[in-house]
């Protein structure tokens, strides 16, 4: 085979490993600490998850409503993430999620004005007050080219179209990372003092989605292998609505701000069926009658907002609720109307395809729906990931030393459910933090030794499908994976069904073994969905066996053998860390005390 | 369209100089788009096909390809607009060097973009470090901020697509960059000397055939290269166009 098992070095104080929001701003804030950084991302720059954002970024700038302050921001999260969250992070999450909104600025970014000229925000589920800034629906595209073209003018070193495929060790300690260029499928080992992973989530280990190819849990995978804690990874965010037809199309994601600028939910019989199930814990924030919602969405500070504005993972309960009970649309969802404004206000068409152009597109072009005149019909999606790296809250360093996370692959901020917008805020904010901890480390520690064995074995092991004798596709087998999950541990869970997940998960493992691949090296994608399914199935076991340590309901993880909440399991993460001997263990890890400060917040927001 | 519907594709394939057209058939169902059959291919019978693509959605710009002759995104290009009576031929775009299959090598955009000045904003307006910026002003650059930077501009421009003047045009791309970053609000570089000299725009005789394929509807010639054209000629050349300047400069250029 051309090139055999050679390979390339590089050396830098601070490897960061993925170029979306996240990575990014880690790269820049090490950068700026002095660091000589890398960044290494699957895909061109700009490319990244983060691209894809629609609705906005979460920030108490109290500039819509001057009632916002962090400390709402903080009980906002905390009772979206039903209280699991890791507290420091909802902390300085909500006191410097601010200032890195104006940094944005600083560099660039043109967020949607306010009447008198400051950033706009909007209404989002499960925010007391309107905070997401915004620019119409394409705030993700807004953030990462901003960061990127200011990236590239900090003197990164950036490796676009590599994927890395090992973290390498010395001792306890990460020292390096082995991966390879997709253009050549060339080796490349990649000396570091420090390590960020900022490499997003998992969507592909279900079958219906909204992310991308990229989305196989790199970052959860390696730090796994590396002896990490992955936490949380029973929590799964279905977004509530993906669109549902044409089948080509099925979970792409039609953003929440559709809700936010008014857009209802109906089932076939034409009914508002949101209001029937309104949990206690939102009773009093939520209004009781459409012209309340209807009030808020239009900004009446003393409305309360409208029940489709609820948490995701109750909304999306909600809709399986509907679809099962015979009350979908005809192509199993429900509607998402935007189109009923015109009602409301003079020229809705021209206001819809304003607040929300790139969704006008979307279903214009992929489903033939003009939606200022017609309803859409949508349904859950799998979207974001709560669990991953398991991190300290102030510097995002993960139980191995050296190795840091920030943005989807880390955990801890969102706890049991994400709130809308608290994910591109999670990106700067911690990102930010994972930058310049990981840089202090690299000045503090200094280089490690990096084994050339364990370089070779990891490089035989990757060229495997290439030389062996199987008769396995790649591509089926993720499929096989993909329906595996969402069949047996997607939105609603039981017991019966997850071991089978397991089971099945270990089926394929064994069948991965046998994965083969033709041609070449050379951008060769059969050869990528190989090497990406060890991750994947890493990732997909953790969620199941996660997900049946948890024996109760709460925020993303719904059982129906326990369908409600247990207050005996209200105060642990589940933590999955590798034994030595290679097996997955599943533990119980109790969330510290919080500070009284913060207990007081609670208490006093309600 | 009826569902389950075979057809075939022409897809060409290979690296460098060597490269052929490759006939493969797979089954349409209703709603796809070329991207998915360019999947459905890849898994049912050429697991090495090459191609890029993240969002699926038009967002991403990675998707880009040339459809029946025509640049595109392919997935947002539905089978059912296309003629399926004749085979659909896929291409990688023209206008840069291709690594393999579909995927071509566009690092030279990468460059380009970075030898432009960097936004440089004015000081804040208020002492909290925050700036007043109306929403009827930010809009001009919000549409040049919309680019996915897919390239299929700069794979149709002629200048680049058959003349091959990657040396010394930037392409309409990068006339949007430049475009958001002159008309932001806050900035107060200079970039026409770069745009004359280094990304000669000179070279644009505004055929217009960028603005027709940006998938983001960007105006890119009547809304960015024409107004740069006439600030590069205003400050380098004729005095007296400035009568005919479509908008005001937001300050007096520094020399
Ligand atoms: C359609 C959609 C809309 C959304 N809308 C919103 C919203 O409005 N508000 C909000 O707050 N959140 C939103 N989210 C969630 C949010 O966009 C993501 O959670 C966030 O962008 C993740 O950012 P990240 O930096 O962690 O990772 P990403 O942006 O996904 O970047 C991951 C990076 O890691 C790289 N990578 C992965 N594996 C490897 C590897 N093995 N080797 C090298 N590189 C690797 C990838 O190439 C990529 O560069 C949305 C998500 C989706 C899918
Ligand atoms: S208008 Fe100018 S930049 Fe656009 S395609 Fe024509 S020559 Fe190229
Ligand atoms: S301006 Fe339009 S066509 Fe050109 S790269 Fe940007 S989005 Fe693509
Ligand atoms: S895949 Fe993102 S634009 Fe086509």
């Amino acid at each position: 085979m051309e090139q055999g098992s050679s390979y390339t070095s590089h050396k830098h104080d601070v490897l960061v490993i993925g170029a979306g929001g996240a990575g990014l701003r880690a790269s820049i804030e090490a950068s700026a600490c002095g660091a000589k950084v890398g960044l290494v991302c699957k895909s061109l720059l700009g490319k990244a998850h983060t691209v894809m954002a629609e609705g906005g970024v979460a920030a108490a700038l109290g500039n819509v409503d001057d009632r916002d302050n962090w400390r709402v921001h903080f009980s906002d999260t905390m009772r979206g993430g039903q209280y699991l969250n890791n507290w420091r992070m909802a902390e300085l999450h909500a006191k410097e999620a601010p200032d890195r909104v104006r940094e944005l600025e600083k560099w660039g970014a043109l967020m949607d004005r306010t009447p008198d000229g400051r950033i706009l925000q909007r209404n989002f589920g499960g925010h007391r007050y309107p905070r997401l800034a915004h620019v119409g629906d394409r705030t993700g595209l807004e953030m990462i080219r901003t960061l990127q073209d200011h990236g590239i003018h900090q003197g990164l070193d950036v490796f676009m179209e590599y994927t890395v495929l090992e973290l390498i060790k010395d001792g306890d300690r990460v020292v390096g990372a082995l991966g390879y260029d997709r253009e050549r499928g060339r080796f490349h080992v990649f000396q570091a003092n420090a390590i960020v992973l900022a490499t997003g989530g998992i969507g592909r280990a279900y079958k219906i989605t909204s992310n991308s190819w990229e989305y196989t849990g790199d970052g959860h995978a390696l730090a796994y292998l590396a002896g990490a804690d992955l936490a949380d990874m029973e929590f799964i965010q279905f977004h509530p609505t993906g669109m549902v037809w044409p089948p080509s199309v099925k979970g792409i994601l039609v953003t929440e701000g559709v809700r936010g600028e008014g857009g209802v939910l109906r089932n076939s019989q034409g009914k508002r069926f949101m209001f029937d199930d309104i949990p206690d814990l939102y009773k009093d924030q939520t209004a009781d009658n459409e012209e309340e919602g209807w009030r808020y969405v239009t900004g009446d500070k003393d409305a309360r907002r409208p029940p489709e504005l609820l948490t995701r993972d109750h909304v999306a309960r909600c809709i399986v609720n509907e679809t099962k009970s015979g009350r979908g649309s005809p192509h199993g969802g429900v509607f998402l109307d935007i189109s009923w404004v015109k009602e409301k206000i003079k020229d809705s068409e021209a206001h819809i395809r304003k607040k929300l152009p790139s969704m006008y597109h979307q279903f214009k072009e992929l489903a033939g729906i003009d939606i200022t005149k017609e309803p859409m019909e949508v349904g859950p999606t799998t979207h974001y990931i709560m669990g991953g790296i398991r991190v300290d809250g102030d510097t995002q360093m993960s139980t191995v030393p050296g190795l840091f996370a920030a943005g989807e692959c880390a955990s801890g901020l969102h706890g049991a459910n994400r709130l809308g917008g608290n994910s591109l805020s999670d990106l700067l904010v911690f990102g930010k933090r994972a930058g310049e901890h990981a840089a202090a480390f690299a000045t503090e520690h200094g280089e490690g030794d990096i084994d050339a064995n364990v370089i070779g074995a990891a490089i035989d092991e990757s060229l495997a499908p290439f030389e062996r004798e199987g008769d396995e596709n790649p591509y089926q087998l993720q499929y096989e994976l993909q329906d595996l999950m969402q069949d047996h541990v997607g939105i609603v869970r039981n017991e019966a069904d997850m071991m089978k997940g397991v089971a099945g998960v270990r089926e394929l493992e064994e069948r991965a073994k046998k994965a083969r691949v033709d041609g070449h090296r050379e951008f060769n994608p059969g050869w990528h969905t190989a090497l990406d399914l060890r991750n994947l199935l890493i990732v997909s076991e953790a969620i199941a066996r996660s997900a049946l340590d948890r024996t109760e309901s709460r925020g993303g993880h719904f059982r129906e053998d326990f369908p409600a909440k247990d207050e005996g399991q209200a105060n642990h993460n589940t933590v999955v860390r590798r034994s030595s001997e290679g097996s997955m263990n599943v533990s119980r890890q109790q969330i510290a005390a919080m500070s009284d400060e913060l207990i007081d917040i609670i208490k006093e927001m309600g | 369209m009826s569902s389950g519907k075979t057809v075939s594709f022409w897809i060409s394939r290979g690296e460098g100089d060597r490269t052929e057209f490759k006939e493969y058939s797979t089954t349409i169902t209703e709603g796809m788009v070329v991207l998915d059959a360019v999947h459905q291919i890849q898994a049912e019978s050429a697991p090495d096909l090459a191609c890029r693509w993240n969002c699926k959605a038009g967002k991403c710009g990675s998707c880009s390809a040339e459809v029946n002759g025509k640049p595109a995104l392919m997935c947002m290009t539905r089978m059912n607009d296309l003629d399926l009576s004749q085979p659909v031929s896929i291409e990688p775009m023209k206008a840069f060097p291709r690594i393999r299959d579909l995927v071509t090598d566009v690092s030279w955009n990468y460059a380009v973009k970075e030898r432009i000045k960097k936004f440089n904003p004015r000081a804040p307006d208020s002492p909290d470090g925050t700036w007043r910026m109306q929403q009827a002003d930010v809009e001009r650059a919000q549409e040049f901020r919309k680019c996915i930077e897919c390239f299929l501009c700069q794979d149709v421009c002629h200048v680049l697509r058959e003349h091959g003047r990657h040396d010394r045009f930037g392409g309409p791309r990068h006339f949007v960059y430049t475009a958001a970053l002159e008309m932001h609000p806050l900035d107060t570089e200079n970039r026409l000397k770069g745009l004359k000299d280094t990304d000669g725009i000179g070279y644009c005789n505004i055929t217009k055939c960028c603005t027709k394929v940006c998938p983001e509807h960007i105006t890119i010639t009547d809304n960015a290269i024409i107004p740069l054209k006439e600030r590069v000629a205003d400050e380098f050349y004729d005095p007296l166009t400035k009568l005919f300047r479509i908008f005001k400069p937001k300050r007096e250029p520094r020399r």
